[in-house]
């Protein structure tokens, strides 16, 4: 299989990834256990978990597509449609609020074109609203992927966007 | 019983009730949405809101849900607590909030429990000005419309379709108060109870499609008690008239057999009594071999005169005609020459059954039994496609052991969270045997695969487990005795165990065995039951009146001059060549509804009434006998079967026939002729019942266009038709109050206009109905009956070089006759197909999908090849090939078929 | 002033290894524990008098002593810790997750004895990769060196831990909530009965418990009950990790006596307001807790005096709200958190709100009417405890209860004026 196929949504998913997928459910407690640690997998992988993902990790889990989707989509951070290449987190409770949160937005709406909700035309960003991020001594606080900011202002957000190609 | 105050006021219930339930039972008015007797109570609406106080002192109280509170000796609750009052509004405030407010065009107004529920609190003004959020439906498939703006979040859905029903396609998506109900992606609902969501859920998300295309109001249609013919069961129907169509059926409550609940069959494949097809005139074959309609008069001559001219005359009942038409035909030709109108190999299934049965020797299990199982071994049976009311019945029975952990950490059973959370996944043993998977084995404790003859060697085995005397079973491989073992185990540590098998399994042996088992264990002091499981509505009922007489295909290999057929088609019973020879040589009179490959070679056929034409009497597997009641009224020449032979009977100058001027007249005869159906009067009241005076009235007194239905073809306002079999009258004059419960035409009581009303015809919640359930069974277990062990074992199966055991795999859909005929129902039809294990294919060298050819009954079947992996070796299933279940269990060779072809 | 929560945290940032913190005296506690009865231990605890961290401040003890003994009680136990932290506002288990990551598994090992659990949970919220990461190697070390896993220090104690990150909602810190998410299933909180304690994670007795409640486990044990009394200011025993966040010099964390006063945190450890911002008033625990005003600052910050101003110290999370922001746009954002949060169970929280939200935009957007605010105290009754099927809603309602009376002039002057009088409610860079 081409890496091209591999990385796509639409085909199935590597043997490797089934593997691993298969290795956790098998250490949880009840397969169905696994399913956020299992769906992370594939996000992991794609950004996001298209359908037949779905489909295939709820038949690894002992689940049916719809048990498996009840449980992705109650989650704020399983994607089930596709994001850009990064997903920019912006903390939108209070503490953040207080300190300036619109400001962020803003500016991420000025430079990206975007809103919370929305994906860059060129895929690079998916800007996303998030529950108080636990930074609260340092908010107005986001993440972009896995990467955690504070004490965010005009000039450092700039600057952190930019080192996300 | 528990005492309690409700605002001031003495109540009392049963010591294990919630307090809403209680309430309810107490007649008073208290809202609620996610509690279901059914379901139990989970606490997520908080509709049922009531003030509970902590004793005389204490003023103020607190909220508690009725639905989670368990009432207590002496405890003091107020429903009419002002906060509790402004409270209960508010949640309807809430669910209101979003609800798009289109019960004019909603088809479940006027039978919505939003709606009363809405009124019930009182909740009027809407002071909600923002944006209602908004869904986007699903096609759910044939049987369910979806519209999930009405949603109000109940969650009865989901609980219904996956912890009731075993369902995994229906779930809740998302969360707050964009949760949503329906289908990973749009398809149709896979699940055999999909309809019941129209009947729980509370508000118009789950509608029925196929009342959808023919829609009226409830207040609009005439209700009939009535019974459905989808199988062997014998569930509880409401039909639903308007303009002498039928509209919809509905669930009829009834505590001992369906309760809330029926299959999707029987729901939805009621669209042959509309269908084109009907036939609705006499038609007799003219010189030129057409049949040509030809009027009543015509009809009931030319009949009379074929009885009279003598020679050998012989009448083939139906298992899916009344008992009246049956014992009418049995009556016209004489007991001697009336043959049940089964397959051979099935009349000799029946005979069996109905020996087993009528023995006394053991208890038959109405479905309410069956819930209450504590172990029960499914022997053969595909229950979920031959019986789905049973499977879903089975499927309650296993949570006994969920119930009994909960009690033991004092979680009362209706306290379903609380169950699931103690108990997990416990279930009590379920063993299931049949050669092909069944939709029960997720919840078995062991679900076996064998081929026919060695399930009923397992089953031999188990009953000599339990009783030394019974016989034992030689040479069996040390596995499969283990098994037997573990099962009499369980079945002997059980409280309430229960054997179910029927014919489906299509080996008499497995019958037996099954009746062993049931045998061994009543030997042993066991209250055992053993259900029996018949194919259709009446087989039992024709099986117990023709018990020693063989299968009609016996009594066509000798020369006859008259076949009168009952509501039948011969062809899907006997092979059909030999069907061809017999029938072209002897004149034959047909009475049935619809066209048939049995109607087209009759000389005469007469329009039998369908069972919404008509009233009558059916007998299920429970040996339960139950009458159902005419809701169409036509002016056609459609009339019951047993009038057409009665008259032409009578023409003919046969006595016997001539007293059955009314339904209750042939009931009586038939009640003294056959001592078996002495009891048959009482299944239901008579004809000249009246109440304050009055018949009872058919329409809703809120009925409306009567006079104008009619309008665009007759500007008269026609008169009234008159019921003569029933006590109804078929307006909505007449008497609607407390009925006898045979009776209801449609459950409703003021502010109770949705199928929530049920509530107040019961003795108690979730109980029997007032008066007791509709019915009455004919099979009740004699101290001092007995029935001598089975003890024709069969020998152990081998498969044959080049040859399968074919058997047959029955369907939900399409299997039986007359559902089957409905556009719904073959919607969900699927194509017959072959089953073979993985190396059973590989040796024919034939992949999935791929054409076999298999002769069966003399022609040659093109039949795609299914992989069933667990399928045991040397025996293939044949699906959707009901109509050639006469020919098998046989065994068949099995050719690749050419490429391409179809 | 001793902090035993927070000693070993290292300048960098960079936590002990398994070697540094045992040269610290790290997993002597556990040693200690398994020398003592599981009675013992929890006879400790609860004399010790800690309180739940998490919230609710429930007595540890008492909740450990709920859980069945004896030999006709299930084998299978589990200890849970509730490390999802999402209330807004509050970030200090973050800390501890992060800094002391040995603290943490040392302490679910000595509780985990305690209640005789063998195997354990840390339910972490999933934004925190850091943690997460931390922990699993920690978890890892000290299967290695016989701390966990089978036989641990060959006291035949065996106890598997993972580290299980969440997929994001606020519910799964509702312990119910949390154990159905662990069973891979959607986080519907529970009923009750059954107690978690008897029937929790997979039917069988379980106890969740917050992060930092746990880290306070191995130092009682160490130095016993009377001296972690002697810690606090209050009548319940320990430190507290207080925590303030907005317009304050120094927004942090500190770990002070329970029951230190609230204008200490404000003005000593916080450094005050920044220039030309004044305190209105202070969320003292999070999200979930009543606006103390001004004039009540001098409350001291423990489970029994923050009630007797109306509201409760929740997480110790303090958040400022000061007088250049609307504190209508502050309970706007507040209620927009819970009403996205809800998990849709039940119909008060689920659809009331989102109502309440919006009522509160259309105010703050200079849309509101006068019988608005009536709506608003309808709610703050009707979704109140007793009413809802779990506390997210009740918790919701702290804040806006609160603010309806204190700002009661606020919001008649949004629906007089038809605009926000603080016009700059979108709020500028700092
Ligand atoms: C909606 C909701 C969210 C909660 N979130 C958390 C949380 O993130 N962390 C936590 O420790 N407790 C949380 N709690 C409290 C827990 O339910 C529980 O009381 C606590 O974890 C018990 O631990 P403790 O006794 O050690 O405080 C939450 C409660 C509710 C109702
Ligand atoms: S209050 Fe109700 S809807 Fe809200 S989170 Fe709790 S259970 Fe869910
Ligand atoms: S019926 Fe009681 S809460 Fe829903």
């Amino acid at each position: 299989m081409s890496t091209a196929e591999q990385s796509s949504p639409d085909a199935p998913l590597a043997a490797a990834l089934r593997q691993e997928i298969a290795e956790v459910a098998q250490h949880a407690e009840h397969k169905r256990a696994a399913s956020t640690d299992a769906l992370k997998l594939v996000q992991k992988r794609f950004g996001y978990i298209s359908d037949n993902h779905l489909a295939e990790v709820a038949a690894i889990l002992g689940m049916t597509p719809a048990e498996l989707d009840a449980v992705a989509t109650f989650y704020n951070l399983i994607f089930r449609r596709p994001v850009g290449r990064h997903v920019i987190l912006l903390c939108d409770s209070v503490a953040c609020w207080v300190m300036g949160e619109a400001a962020a937005r803003a500016q991420l709406r000025d430079r990206l074109g975007i809103k919370p909700g929305e994906t860059t035309a060129d895929g690079r960003f998916t800007l996303l609203p998030i529950v108080c991020l636990g930074h609260c001594d340092h908010a107005p606080a986001m993440m972009v992927d896995e990467d955690q900011y504070g004490d965010l202002n005009a000039a450092r957000l700039d600057e952190i966007l930019e080192r996300y190609k | 019983m528990t005492n309690f105050l409700v605002d001031g006021k003495p109540c009392s219930a049963k010591p294990d009730e919630n307090l809403l339930q209680a309430c309810l039972a107490a007649g008073l008015d208290l809202p609620y949405f996610c509690w279901h007797p059914s379901l139990g109570s989970v606490g997520a609406c908080r509709q049922c809101a009531v003030k509970q106080y902590a004793n005389e002192d204490d003023k103020t109280g607190h909220m508690v849900m009725a639905c989670m509170t368990p009432v207590t000796e002496g405890a003091r609750y107020a429903l009419a607590d002002p906060q509790a009052v402004e409270f209960r509004a508010s949640v309807i405030e809430w669910l209101m909030i979003n609800h798009p407010h289109d019960c004019p065009v909603c088809e479940e107004g006027g039978e919505c429990h939003l709606q009363d529920m809405t009124m019930m609190t009182g909740h009027a003004y809407r002071i909600y000005r923002f944006t209602k959020r908004t869904h986007r439906n699903q096609n759910l498939g044939p049987f369910i419309k979806h519209e999930m703006n009405r949603c109000i979040a109940c969650y009865r859905c989901t609980r219904f379709y996956r912890d009731y029903a075993g369902g995994r396609d229906l779930d809740v998506f998302a969360a707050h108060d964009h949760v949503y109900f329906g289908r990973h992606e749009d398809g149709t609902l896979e699940n055999e109870f999909s309809g019941n969501l129209v009947e729980i859920c509370p508000t118009g998300v789950f509608t029925d499609k196929t009342f959808s295309a023919r829609y009226a109001r409830k207040w609009d249609m005439r209700g009939a008690p009535s019974v459905c013919t989808g199988c062997g069961l014998g569930c509880n129907i409401t039909v639903n008239e308007r303009a002498g169509e039928v509209r919809r059926i509905v669930n009829r409550y009834n505590g001992s057999v369906n309760g809330y609940f029926l299959c999707d069959r029987g729901r939805f494949g009621y669209g042959f009594v509309n269908a084109p097809e009907r036939i609705r005139t006499p038609l007799m074959r003219g010189t030129d071999g057409k049949q040509t309609a030809v009027s009543r008069g015509d009809a009931v001559a030319h009949f009379a005169a074929l009885l009279s001219a003598g020679g050998r005359i012989i009448g083939i009942g139906s298992p899916r005609a009344s008992l009246e038409s049956n014992f009418a035909l049995r009556t016209l030709v004489g007991a001697a020459n009336f043959y049940p109108g089964f397959s051979t190999h099935e009349g000799r299934l029946l005979s069996l059954i109905a020996d087993i049965l009528s023995s006394g020797a053991v208890h038959v299990p109405s479905l309410r039994d069956v819930e209450q199982a504590d172990t029960a071994l499914v022997l053969g049976s595909d229950l979920p496609n031959a019986a789905p009311r049973a499977a879903l019945a089975l499927r309650q029975a296993v949570r006994g052991a969920a119930l009994a952990l909960a009690a033991k950490a004092n979680i009362p059973h209706w306290q379903d969270g609380g169950v699931r959370t103690v108990a997990g996944e416990a279930l009590s043993p379920l063993f299931v045997a049949t050669p092909a998977a069944t939709r029960l084995d997720d919840i078995a404790h062991t679900a076996l695969r064998a081929a026919p003859a060695d399930i009923a060697r397992l089953g031999f085995a188990v009953a000599a487990c339990i009783d030394s005397t019974a016989p034992e079973v030689a040479g069996l491989p040390a596995d499969v005795a283990a098994q037997a073992s573990m099962i009499a185990d369980a079945l002997l540590a059980a409280e309430r165990p229960l054997i179910a098998s029927g014919v489906e399994a299509g080996e008499e042996s497995i019958i037996q065995a099954a009746a062993n088992i049931a045998f061994a264990l009543r030997a042993r002091g066991k209250p055992v039951a053993l259900m029996l499981n018949v194919p259709e509505c009446n087989s039992l009922g024709l099986a117990l009146m023709t018990n020693g007489q063989a299968a009609f295909p016996a009594a066509l290999a000798e020369p006859a001059s008259l076949v009168i057929v009952l509501e039948n088609d011969l062809y899907r019973r006997a092979d059909n060549t030999l069907l061809d020879a017999a029938l072209a040589a002897t004149h034959l009179v047909v009475l049935d509804h619809s066209e048939s490959p049995t109607t087209r070679c009759a000389g005469l056929v007469l329009p039998a009434a369908s069972f919404a034409e008509t009233g009558g009497t059916l007998v299920s597997s429970e040996g339960r006998a139950q009458r159902f009641y005419q809701p169409i009224f036509t002016e056609t020449d459609v009339s019951a079967a047993w009038r057409w032979l009665g008259a032409a009977g009578s023409t003919a100058g046969n006595h016997d026939c001539a007293g059955w001027a009314t339904e209750d007249d042939i009931v009586a005869a038939l009640a003294h002729a056959l001592p078996r159906f002495s009891a048959l009067p009482s299944a239901a009241p008579p004809e000249n019942f009246r109440n304050a005076g009055c018949k009872i009235s058919s329409e809703p007194h809120r009925f409306s266009g009567r006079t104008a239905m009619h309008a665009d073809r007759n500007v008269r306002e026609p008169k009234p038709p008159v019921s003569a079999d029933s006590p109804f009258s078929t307006t909505m004059e007449g008497y609607y109050g407390k009925i006898p419960p045979a009776l209801i035409p449609f459950f409703w009581a003021p502010g109770w206009n949705s199928v929530q009303s049920v509530n107040k015809f019961q003795s108690e919640i979730g109980g029997a109905l007032e008066g007791g359930d509709p019915g009455v069974r004919l099979l009740e277990t004699r101290t001092e009956a007995a029935l001598p062990y089975y003890a024709a074992i069969p020998k152990a199966f081998a498969s044959r070089h080049g040859i399968w055991q074919a058997v047959m795999l029955p369907r939900v859909f399409g299997d039986d006759e007359q559902s089957a005929r409905a556009a719904p129902i073959r919607d969900r039809t699927a194509a017959p197909a072959l089953a073979l294990n993985a190396e059973d294919a590989a040796l024919i060298g034939a992949a999935a999908g791929q054409w076999l050819a298999c002769a069966l009954d003399g022609e040659t079947l093109r039949l795609a090849l299914e992989i069933h992996p667990e399928l045991p070796r040397g025996v293939a299933g044949l699906t959707g090939l009901a109509a050639k279940a006469f020919a098998l269990p046989s065994w068949v060779r099995l050719t690749l078929a050419g490429p391409g072809a179809s | 002033m001793e902090k035993p929560l927070t000693a070993l945290i290292q300048p960098d940032g960079i936590p002990l290894d398994l070697n540094g913190y045992e040269q610290a005296g790290g997993y002597q506690a556990l040693r200690k524990a398994l020398t003592m009865t599981p009675e013992a231990i929890i006879g400790e605890v609860s004399r010790s008098k800690l309180r739940g961290r998490g919230g609710g401040g429930f007595p540890t003890g008492r909740k450990w002593d709920a859980v069945p003994r004896g030999a006709d009680t299930p084998r299978q136990r589990y200890l849970v810790v509730n490390a999802d932290e999402m209330e807004p506002g509050s970030f200090k288990d973050r800390l501890l997750l992060e800094q002391t990551p040995h603290q943490m598994i040392e302490s679910v090992i000595i509780s985990a004895f305690a209640i005789q659990a063998s195997i354990a949970y840390i339910f972490v919220r999933a934004e925190y990769v850091l943690a997460i990461n931390r922990l699993t190697r920690a978890a890892a070390q000290a299967e290695a060196n016989g701390y966990a896993g089978a036989n641990i220090l060959g006291s035949g104690f065996a106890l598997a831990i993972h580290v299980h990150a969440s997929g994001g909602r606020y519910i799964c810190g509702e312990s119910s909530a949390l154990l159905t998410a662990l069973e891979g299933r959607r986080p519907i909180p529970r009923a009750r009965p059954p107690r978690s304690a008897s029937n929790g994670l997979w039917g069988k007795p379980s106890v969740v418990n917050n992060v930092e409640t746990l880290c306070n486990v191995p130092h009682i044990i160490t130095h016993g009950a009377d001296w972690f009394l002697s810690l606090s200011h209050s009548t319940d025993g320990g430190t507290k990790l207080y925590g303030m966040s907005g317009r304050v010099k120094r927004p942090g964390l500190w770990e002070l006596p329970l029951g230190t006063p609230l204008n200490e945190i404000i003005e000593d450890h916080a450094g005050g307001m920044q220039e030309g911002y004044k305190c209105r008033a202070v969320l003292p625990g999070g999200a979930s807790s009543a606006f103390i005003m001004a004039a009540d600052f001098n409350v001291a910050m423990d489970f029994t005096s923050v009630p007797k101003v109306g509201s409760a110290l929740g997480t110790g999370n303090i958040l400022a709200l000061d007088d250049r922001r609307c504190p209508v746009g502050m309970l706007r954002s507040l209620e927009h958190f819970f009403a996205q949060e809800s998990c849709g169970w039940c119909t008060p929280c689920r659809d009331g709100l989102p109502w309440v939200e919006r009522i509160l935009t259309a105010i703050e957007a200079g849309e509101g009417r006068p019988e608005d605010l009536d709506t608003l105290a309808r709610h703050t009754i009707f979704l109140g405890s007793d009413f809802t099927f779990c506390d997210l809603a009740p918790g919701a309602m702290q804040p806006l209860a609160s603010g309806l009376k204190h700002f009661r002039a606020e919001f008649e002057q949004h629906i007089n004026e038809k605009c926000c009088p603080w016009h700059d409610s979108a709020g500028g860079w700092a």
